[in-house]
């Protein structure tokens, strides 16, 4: 299951390449009049972790988001892997976005998983039904990964039968399954109970040290200065500071930055 | 003539039933079919970014909804003949009947659609998925759990919208006990044995709903 053993996470850009695989120049978004993000510039090497943290409304999630093309940018450039690039200010087309979702996959605060199938068919859906794989190689893997998550017993459970903390593994499942090259995490655990935190942060943690490239958007400072190789800190759609998360957690330089992570520390 | 009440209930029962068989039945199975897959193509145009296909539908509904029924039926059948358009009364029920269940339909299958949240849609989308196969695959089937009780209302005013066709020369349940009304004269009798075939088809029906229910229901906590 690490990104090393996947044809399509390797270094299809040969050994001599840059290693950032994904690099996001001036990247713009405006909801109505609203402009939620000015100009964010990111790179995430091959194989780190970028932790976003940032009030609710600055940005963050949408800078996730348009990384999955789930939004669609005004303006700026997203690179990924120097194999694909879209511009958004000259409107990607169809078959650009595909194939950045293609090449990124995403867990989702609440889930999102399909209600009416059963765990199995929630992870193989994508690559027997998108990717066209054989359905019973995709099983196979599918068990697997499932097995390594410590949910192998309810592969044939629906949804609804899973605690918040067991539905967002198998959601980590259903990202992994599509053998992207890039993980996106949106706020993984926001919706859980407290203790059921600890397996989710957990198996993130693992699948970081196995090398797996991902942004993510979390107000688990505790995590992020775990995992993180780079943190971001968004306000008002921008990136007011970035650093080694032991810099920018225990020292940031910008006052905006001391004062939301005071807020965070100590909320009463 | 002077049988009794009881053995003109009996005797009369085997052609209501057969106007039911081969009549109402299989009248507001085939247009309800063939309605049924015109109102998912109204919901889904109706839902189109593209204004003029969502205006098409829009008025397509409502004009199905803002005319009466007999109204669509004799259009059909008496009407069209002048135009030169001379349709069979069988095919002339099916028309009328598919064409006014495909626009109260496409309604429920709207706002079935619509009831699937949001992230469903970019679930499927961050899979990879096209907009047409997300449709397929994720958004209908859960749409098609909310819009079963209200479809199985749709489908059983049909079934008694179908005595309408009985106007239109359709031999169907009803015209049957016309029939035997108008040659025994004992209208209360017959009419209320048609009214209680009717009524047992119908709660037959409402079985068949139960079950149905049920089994969209098992991935759904209780």
């Amino acid at each position: 299951m690490s990104p090393t053993d996947l044809p399509a996470a390797g270094g299809a850009s040969g050994a001599g390449a840059a290693s950032a695989l994904l690099t996001v120049r001036g990247l713009q978004k405006s909801f109505g009049d609203n402009q939620v993000l000015h100009s964010v510039d990111l790179t995430v090497e091959r194989g780190q972790v970028l932790v976003l943290i940032g009030s609710s409304g600055s940005g963050k999630t949408t800078v996730l988001r348009c990384l999955n093309g789930l939004e669609h940018a005004d303006g700026g450039t997203v690179d990924v892997a120097g194999e694909l690039t879209l511009d958004f200010a000259a409107r990607p087309t169809k078959k650009q976005f595909n194939a950045l979702r293609d090449r990124s996959a995403m867990v989702f605060q609440h889930y999102n998983l399909f209600p009416h199938m059963t765990v199995l068919e929630n992870v193989i859906e994508g690559p027997v039904m998108v990717q066209k794989r054989p359905k019973s190689e995709a099983t196979d893997e599918a068990v697997a990964m499932l097995e390594r998550v410590g949910l192998a017993e309810k592969a044939d459970a629906y949804p609804f039968e899973l605690s918040g903390g067991q539905q967002q593994r198998v959601g980590i499942v259903r990202a992994l399954a599509l053998k992207p090259q890039l993980l996106l995490f949106d706020e993984p655990t926001s919706a859980l109970d407290p203790e059921l935190v600890g397996d989710v942060l957990r198996l993130i943690k693992e699948l970081a040290a196995e090398g797996w490239t991902m942004v993510i958007v979390t107000h688990e400072l505790e995590f992020a200065r775990e995992v993180a190789h780079e943190v971001a800190f968004v306000d008002g759609g921008r990136i007011i500071e970035r650093g080694h998360p032991s810099q920018l957690l225990r020292d940031p330089q910008q006052e905006r930055t001391r004062q939301f992570l005071h807020r965070l520390l100590f909320p009463f | 003539m002077n049988q009794p009440a009881w053995e003109l209930f009996l005797t009369s029962l085997w052609p209501i039933a057969q106007g039911a068989i081969l009549g109402t039945i299989p009248l507001a199975l085939i247009s309800f079919v063939i309605g049924l897959l015109l109102a998912l193509g109204v919901a889904l145009m109706r839902l189109s970014r593209l204004k003029w296909v969502s205006a098409i539908a829009r008025v397509y509904i409502s004009i199905v909804r803002g005319t009466p029924l007999l109204v669509q039926l004799f259009v059909i059948f008496y009407g069209l003949p002048s135009l030169g358009l001379l349709i069979d009364p069988w095919p002339s029920a099916i028309v009328a009947f598919s064409i006014n269940v495909g626009g109260y339909a496409a309604e429920i299958i709207r706002a079935a659609i619509l009831s699937v949240p949001r992230g469903q849609w970019e679930a499927a989308y961050m899979a990879g998925m096209s907009h047409r196969l997300a449709l397929r695959r994720v958004i209908l089937p859960q749409a098609a759990r909310v819009s079963v009780p209200p479809l199985s209302n749709t489908f059983i005013s049909l079934v008694k919208d179908t005595s309408l066709a009985s106007l239109i020369l359709v031999t169907e349940l009803f015209r049957e006990a016309q029939q035997v009304a108008a040659f025994s004269q004992e209208f209360m009798l017959l009419y209320l044995e048609a009214a209680l075939v009717y009524w047992v088809i119908c709660l037959a029906l409402s079985g068949g709903q139960g079950m149905l229910e049920k089994r969209l229901d098992r991935y759904v906590a209780h």
